[in-house]
C-alpha cells in the first residue's frame, strides 16, 4: 500500500510548515487530490489537512469588493447574494462549473489550484511521456486526441487546457491571491507551460492560498460567464467568457470591458485586445464580433482542437452582446 | 433479502383491497410502484460486492499498455515482497480452466481456456492480477508488476488502412427482388453512408464479484442478467457440476447488456479464491468498464433508397460493416430494421465483420436494432426532402402492412396509431416543411421524426410458488431485477392469480438455487416470467381451492361447489352463501403449512436436457416470425432539437414518444423504462463516443467524467404514449418488449431534427458541436 503520512494542521503557520516538506500537499475539500492519487499522478508524502483552520472560509463582500477565504466551498460562493449581484460572473462561473456534489465539497482555493483533465496527463501507467508530470519526458497529447486541448497558450512541451470556471472569471477582474503575506495578480499566479508544464502557479513550498480579493467595479456588477460545452452540466467548457462591461453616461459607448476566456488556454485567458479594440466604442453587433476575433490572437490547433478557435470568438461576442442587453 | 421485508418496515399501510382504492395498482397492468424502490433509496439494498465475508482477500487486475503483440516477461518480483500480497497470478502460474460452452450453447473446443493473455489483442487485456489482504495493498502491488512486451501493429478502428473489408457474415445476407437493377432505374435516388461510434454500457454500478469456494462448492457474488447461464459458464471452467456453483445478485445497478456474461476477471477471482482458499473480491474499476468487456462495436452502414416520384420505395439496398476484435466475433446485425420497417419490392443487405484490436464488443441496448434504426430512419428522412413531401407522410405512403422479410403477417403493429398519436400530441401539423425555417433568437429549431422497433424475443421460463401458512404468497426466481421492476410486475401477477393484495407477496430472485432463468436480455424477461409465475400461482391457487372443497376438515366441505373464489386473501363461495375464511385459517383447519407449486412453460414432453439447455443458452429461444406470425414492438419518437446557431450545440427541447409494447403489466414501470431509453438515446445522439488515440490504439475517454452520458439537465420533459393492445401471440398475458424498444429510433429522430433546423445532415453520431459549427 502506497504509505503517506497525515497531518492535521492546526494553524496556518503549522500548516504551511508541514506544505514546504519535500512531498507535502494541502488537503482541503479532496476533489482534485484525491482523484489524482487513484490515477497515480499525485503520490504525496505527507498529507497536510487544512479544513479544520479556522477563518479561512469567510466570504466579505462591501463596496470596495470582496474577499473570499481560500477554504470557503465553491457552492457557498455561488450561492452568496452579495457575490451574486456585485459579481455576478464569479458566481455563475462556480454555478456552472463541476456538478453538486464536488461544489459542496471543492474549496475556493482548491478550485484555483485543480489540474487539466489532458487525459494523458491523468494516465501515467498507459502514457509514461508527459512534460507536466515528468519534466522532460515528452508530451503524449501532441499528436493523439486533442478534442479538448488548447489553442492559447501552447508550447512544444505541453497542449493541456487549464479547465477551470472560477479563475477565468477571476482573471477578467484582475483578481489577486492572498499568499498569507504576499499577494499575486491572479494573471501571473498562473503560469504559462513554456519548456517548464510542470510549475503551474507562482507558489512556493511552504506558500498557502489564504484569500482571494476582487476590487468593485461597475463592470464587475454588470458581468456574465458564459459557459458552452457538450452538455449541460458536470462538463468542461468547450469555450467560456467571462465578461463584464461598463457604459458611459449614453448607455450605449462601452467605458470599460472586461474579457477573459476559458477552456481554450493553457491559463485562463484574459483578452485584452478585445477590451481595448472595443472601449470607448459604440456597442454594435458587427463591431462586437469583428472585436471579439482578436480573442484568438496567436492561437495554434492540433487538428480536433481547431473548433475552438471557431468557438471561442462567437461565445465572447455573444456574452458582451447579452450585457449589452440588459443596459 | 426479501424487497417486501423493506418495504413493511417502511409503513407502507396500503391494504391493496377496495377499502383504499388500490386494487387497481396491484392487479396486473396497474400503476404500482417499484417495491425494491425504499431499499434502494434507503441504502438498505445490499448489491453483490458489498457482502462481508470472513478472510476476503482483494484482487486488482494489471492490464496491457500496448494494444497488439506478445508479452514477453513479467516481473512479479516487487509486487511479491509487497506488503500484504497473497498471490500475484500470471498464465505461468494460472489454473488450467476449460473452455465454456458459449451462450448459443455451440459445445466448446478441448483447449484449456487462460483468462490472462500472452497475447495481446487490445489495449487494457488482462495480463496479471495481484491478490492481497486489502484492496489498497493489492493496488500498490499491481502497480509494481512490470510487464516487458513486443508490440507489433495494430488495427485501431474501422478507419484504419490496415482494417480492410472484413469478413462476409452470410447469414446476415437478406435479399428479395432486384434490389441493384431497381434502385438504378427508379426516379429517385439516394444513398448516403451513416456511421455509429464505439459506445459503452456505463451501468451505475461497475462489474465486480466475490468468489467463494467451499471443498467443490463455488458461491459467486455478481450482478447478473443471467445466473444460469453465468452459472454454467463457471461450473465448465472449473469442471465441476453446475449444482456446485451458486450465483447469487439480488439487485443489479443497470446492465444494458453488459451483465449477462462471466467474464476473465470473474474467472480470475475464482481462481484465485480456489488457490488461495479463501473468498477473493474483484472490483472491477470504472475505467475497466471500458475494456474488461465490451460496449457497442462501431458501425458503418450504406443505405440506398430507390423510390418513385410520389415517394414510394422501390429499392432498399443496405451495406453494413460492424468492428469485431481480432479473436472473437460480434455481429452486431445492421441490417434487422431495414428489412422490416418499409414495404419494398426489391430489397438487399449484406454485411461484414472487419477485426480491429478492440475488446469483443457486446450487447448494448438494442444490438443490431438501435444503429441499423440510425441508417434506415434517417435515409427515409433524406427521401421525404429528395421528393418533397412530409416525413411523416412518407412513412406512412410505405407503410409495411406485413413483414416484408418474412412474408408473414404482424402479430401486432400499431405502428400507424403510434404515428397518429405522436403526431397529435406534438403538434406535428404545425411543422413549417422548409429546414431553417424556425427560429426563436439564436436558437435554430427543428422537428424529426423516426421510428423503431424491437423483436419479441420468446423463451421458456419456470417459476415457484408458494402459498405460506399465514395466507402470504412467495415467488422465487433465478431471474433477476436491474432497475425494470420484475419484482414489482410478479408480485402483481401472483398477487392478482391467487387472489391477495400485492404486498401480501414475497418475491425473491436473484439466487441461482431458486427456480431457473434464461437470460435477461432481448426484452423477454418480462414476457416470459409474468407466464412462468401466472402458471405456478394457478397451479397453486388450483390446488388450494381443491383442498377447501375436498379435505373433510374444511369449513367449505360441507358446501359441495365446484369452485370457490380468493380474493383480498379471504375464500368464499362464487353466490356468497356458505363461510368466507381467510387463506390463513383454511390452511390450519386442514393441517397445511404451505401449498408449493412449481410452474414451467416448457413443451410438456422436455426432457432434463432440453431444461437445462433452456436456462443456461439461447439455442431454445423461439424465433419471433415462428409460425404465422412476424411479432414486434414498435415505436416512434417526435423530437423537437434548438441548436445554437452561433455555438452548433444541440439541446433536446420536447420529446413525445408513442409506443408499441402490446399489453402493459404495469404502466409505470414501461413508461419508465422507455423513458430510460429515449434518455439513453439521447445520450447516444449528442453526446456517447469511445475516443480511440490511434497511434496507441487505446480508449482515452475511459470514466464518466470524459465518456459522456446525458445528465439531468440535457434531458427535457420527455412525453409517453401506449398505443399497445395484448398481442396474444407475442406472450402469456399479452405483452410485448418494453426495455430496448425505447431507445430504437431516438437518434435518427434527433438527426432528423436537426437537419430541420439546421439544413446539415449529420450522418456521425454523435452530433457534437464542431459538426455544425
Amino acid at each position: 500500500m502506497r504509505d503517506f503520512s497525515y497531518l492535521r494542521a492546526d494553524s496556518i503557520d503549522a500548516a504551511r510548515q508541514a506544505a514546504a516538506l519535500p512531498g507535502a500537499m494541502l488537503l482541503a475539500g479532496g476533489t482534485t487530490l484525491i482523484d489524482l492519487a487513484k490515477c497515480g499522478v499525485t503520490e504525496p508524502e505527507t498529507v497536510v489537512d487544512i479544513t479544520h483552520l479556522k477563518g479561512l472560509d469567510g466570504i466579505t463582500v462591501d463596496d470596495r469588493g470582496a474577499t473570499i477565504g481560500s477554504l470557503a466551498r465553491m457552492s457557498s460562493v455561488a450561492d452568496h447574494a452579495d457575490v451574486k449581484s456585485r459579481f455576478p460572473a464569479v458566481s455563475e462561473a462556480l454555478w456552472q462549473a463541476a456538478s453538486a456534489q464536488l461544489r459542496n465539497m471543492a474549496t475556493i482555493g482548491g478550485n484555483l489550484m485543480q489540474r487539466t483533465r489532458c487525459p494523458y496527463f491523468r494516465d501515467p501507467a498507459n502514457f509514461p511521456a508527459c512534460n507536466k508530470r515528468t519534466p522532460g519526458s515528452g508530451c503524449s497529447a501532441i499528436g493523439g486526441v486533442t478534442r479538448g486541448h488548447a489553442v492559447l497558450g501552447t508550447s512544444e512541451a505541453c497542449i493541456a487546457t487549464y479547465p477551470g470556471d472560477l479563475a477565468t472569471a477571476l482573471v477578467a477582474f484582475d483578481a489577486i491571491v492572498h499568499l498569507g503575506d504576499r499577494q499575486v495578480a491572479v494573471d501571473d499566479f498562473f503560469l504559462l507551460p513554456g519548456a517548464t508544464p510542470d510549475k503551474e502557479h507562482a507558489i512556493a513550498p511552504g506558500e498557502m492560498i489564504t484569500a482571494i480579493s476582487i476590487l468593485a467595479s461597475a463592470a464587475a456588477r454588470r458581468s456574465t460567464y458564459l459557459k458552452v460545452r457538450d452538455r449541460q452540466s458536470y462538463e468542461f467548457a468547450a469555450a467560456s467568457a467571462a465578461v463584464g462591461i461598463e457604459f458611459e453616461a449614453d448607455g450605449r459607448t462601452i467605458r470599460d470591458l472586461r474579457v477573459a476566456l476559458g477552456g481554450v488556454g493553457t491559463k485562463p485567458w484574459r483578452a485584452r485586445a478585445v477590451e481595448e479594440a472595443l472601449k470607448g466604442k459604440l456597442l454594435e453587433p458587427d463591431t462586437v464580433r469583428r472585436a471579439s476575433q482578436l480573442a484568438i490572437e496567436g492561437a495554434v490547433d492540433h487538428g480536433a482542437n481547431h473548433y475552438k478557435i471557431e468557438l471561442a470568438p462567437r461565445v465572447v461576442a455573444r456574452a458582451i452582446l447579452k450585457m449589452g442587453e440588459t443596459a | 433479502m426479501t424487497v417486501h421485508d423493506v418495504r413493511s418496515r417502511h409503513g407502507d399501510s396500503k391494504r391493496g383491497d377496495a377499502s383504499d382504492g388500490a386494487i387497481l395498482a396491484e392487479a396486473v397492468g396497474g400503476r404500482l410502484s417499484r417495491i425494491d424502490g425504499p431499499a434502494k433509496i434507503t441504502g438498505a439494498a445490499k448489491y453483490a460486492v458489498e457482502q462481508q465475508l470472513e478472510g476476503l482477500s482483494h484482487a486488482v487486475l494489471v492490464e496491457s499498455t500496448i494494444a497488439a503483440g506478445k508479452v514477453r516477461s513479467i516481473d512479479t518480483a516487487a509486487a511479491e515482497s509487497a506488503p500484504g500480497v497473497l498471490l500475484v497470478l500470471m498464465p505461468d502460474n494460472a489454473l488450467r480452466l476449460n473452455t465454456a460452452t458459449d451462450w448459443l450453447g455451440t459445445p466448446p473446443p478441448d483447449i484449456p481456456y487462460c483468462p490472462l493473455a500472452r497475447d495481446i489483442t487490445f489495449s487494457g487485456q488482462h495480463v496479471a492480477a495481484v491478490v492481497a489482504e486489502s484492496f489498497e495493498q493489492a493496488v500498490a502491488a499491481a502497480a509494481l508488476v512490470k510487464v516487458a512486451y513486443h508490440e507489433t501493429p495494430a488495427i485501431v478502428d474501422l478507419d484504419d488502412p490496415k482494417a480492410g473489408d472484413g469478413i462476409p457474415i452470410d447469414t446476415m445476407t437478406k435479399e428479395w427482388g432486384d434490389a441493384q437493377a431497381a434502385f438504378a432505374a427508379a426516379p429517385v435516388r439516394i444513398c448516403a453512408a451513416y456511421n455509429t461510434p464505439r459506445e459503452y454500457q456505463a451501468p451505475m454500478e461497475p462489474h465486480g464479484l466475490i468468489a467463494h469456494w467451499q471443498g467443490d462448492q463455488l458461491t459467486v457474488w455478481e450482478p447478473s442478467q443471467w445466473l444460469d447461464g453465468m452459472a454454467r459458464t463457471y461450473a465448465e471452467w472449473f469442471g465441476v457440476p453446475f449444482e456446485n456453483v451458486r450465483l447469487v445478485s439480488p439487485f443489479i445497478g443497470g446492465g444494458f447488456g453488459s451483465k449477462a456474461f462471466a467474464y476473465g476477471y470473474g474467472a480470475v477471482a475464482a481462481m484465485a479464491a480456489k488457490m488461495l482458499g479463501r473468498p477473493v473480491k474483484l472490483a472491477v474499476t470504472r475505467p475497466q468498464t471500458f475494456t474488461a468487456y465490451g460496449g457497442r462495436a462501431a458501425t458503418r452502414q450504406t443505405v440506398a433508397l430507390g423510390a418513385d416520384a410520389e415517394g414510394r420505395i422501390q429499392s432498399i439496398v443496405h451495406r453494413g460493416v460492424n468492428e469485431t476484435s481480432v479473436d472473437g466475433m460480434w455481429v452486431e446485425p445492421l441490417g434487422s430494421v431495414t428489412s422490416i420497417m418499409y414495404a419494398t419490392p426489391n430489397f438487399s443487405s449484406r454485411q461484414n465483420v472487419v477485426r480491429v484490436n478492440t475488446v469483443v464488443p457486446g450487447a448494448l441496448r438494442a444490438p443490431g436494432e438501435n444503429p441499423s434504426a440510425f441508417g434506415v430512419e434517417c435515409a427515409i428522412d433524406e427521401l421525404a426532402y429528395e421528393v418533397g413531401i412530409d416525413p411523416l407522410e412518407i412513412r406512412l405512403r410505405n407503410y409495411a402492412e406485413q413483414d416484408p422479410e418474412a412474408n408473414k403477417p404482424w402479430s401486432t403493429r400499431r405502428l400507424r396509431e403510434a404515428f397518429a398519436a405522436g403526431a397529435e400530441a406534438f403538434g406535428w401539423s404545425k411543422r413549417a416543411p422548409e429546414p431553417r425555417s424556425m427560429r426563436d433568437g439564436n436558437q435554430l429549431i427543428g422537428w424529426g421524426v423516426a421510428a423503431g422497433t424491437y423483436p419479441v424475443r420468446r423463451a421458456y421460463g419456470e417459476a415457484m410458488v408458494r402459498i405460506l401458512a399465514d395466507g402470504s404468497v412467495e415467488v422465487e426466481s433465478s431471474s433477476i431485477d436491474m432497475g425494470q421492476g420484475t419484482y414489482t410486475i410478479l408480485a402483481q401477477t401472483a398477487a392478482e392469480v391467487v387472489g391477495v393484495a400485492a404486498e401480501k407477496v414475497v418475491v425473491k430472485l436473484g439466487d441461482s438455487r431458486y427456480a431457473r432463468a434464461g437470460v435477461t436480455g432481448g426484452s423477454r424477461l418480462a414476457g416470459v416470467m409474468t407466464g412462468a409465475v401466472h402458471k405456478a400461482a394457478t397451479a397453486a391457487l388450483d390446488e388450494l381451492v381443491g383442498l377447501a372443497i375436498s379435505d373433510p376438515n374444511s369449513p367449505f366441505h360441507a358446501l359441495q361447489a365446484n369452485t370457490l373464489v380468493v380474493a383480498n386473501g379471504r375464500i368464499a363461495s362464487p353466490r356468497g352463501d356458505g363461510p368466507e375464511v381467510s387463506i390463513a385459517e383454511l390452511l390450519g383447519s386442514v393441517g397445511r403449512s404451505q401449498i408449493e407449486a412449481m410452474g414451467d412453460t416448457m413443451p410438456a414432453n422436455s426432457t432434463a436436457d432440453d431444461r437445462y439447455k433452456n436456462y443456461t443458452t439461447i439455442a431454445t429461444a423461439l424465433s419471433h416470425t415462428e409460425g404465422d406470425y412476424s411479432r414486434h414492438s414498435w415505436c416512434a419518437h417526435f423530437i423537437e432539437v434548438r441548436v445554437d446557431e452561433d455555438f452548433g450545440t444541440v439541446r433536446v427541447s420536447r420529446v413525445v414518444s408513442a409506443l408499441d409494447s402490446g399489453r402493459l403489466y404495469n404502466p409505470k414501470l414501461a413508461e419508465s423504462q422507455w423513458k430510460g431509453g429515449i434518455i439513453m438515446g439521447i445520450g447516444q445522439a449528442l453526446l456517447e463516443e469511445g475516443i480511440v488515440d490511434r497511434r496507441h490504439g487505446r480508449i482515452v475517454n475511459n470514466n464518466l467524467a470524459d465518456y459522456l452520458i446525458a445528465t439531468n439537465a440535457d434531458i427535457p420533459d420527455i412525453e409517453v404514449i401506449s398505443v399497445g393492445i395484448p398481442d396474444p401471440h407475442s406472450s402469456a398475458l399479452g405483452g410485448k418488449g418494453v426495455g430496448e424498444l425505447g431507445i430504437v429510433g431516438v437518434a435518427p429522430a434527433i438527426a432528423n431534427a436537426v437537419f430541420h433546423a439546421t439544413g446539415k445532415r449529420v450522418r456521425d453520431l454523435p452530433i457534437t458541436l464542431e459538426k455544425l459549427i
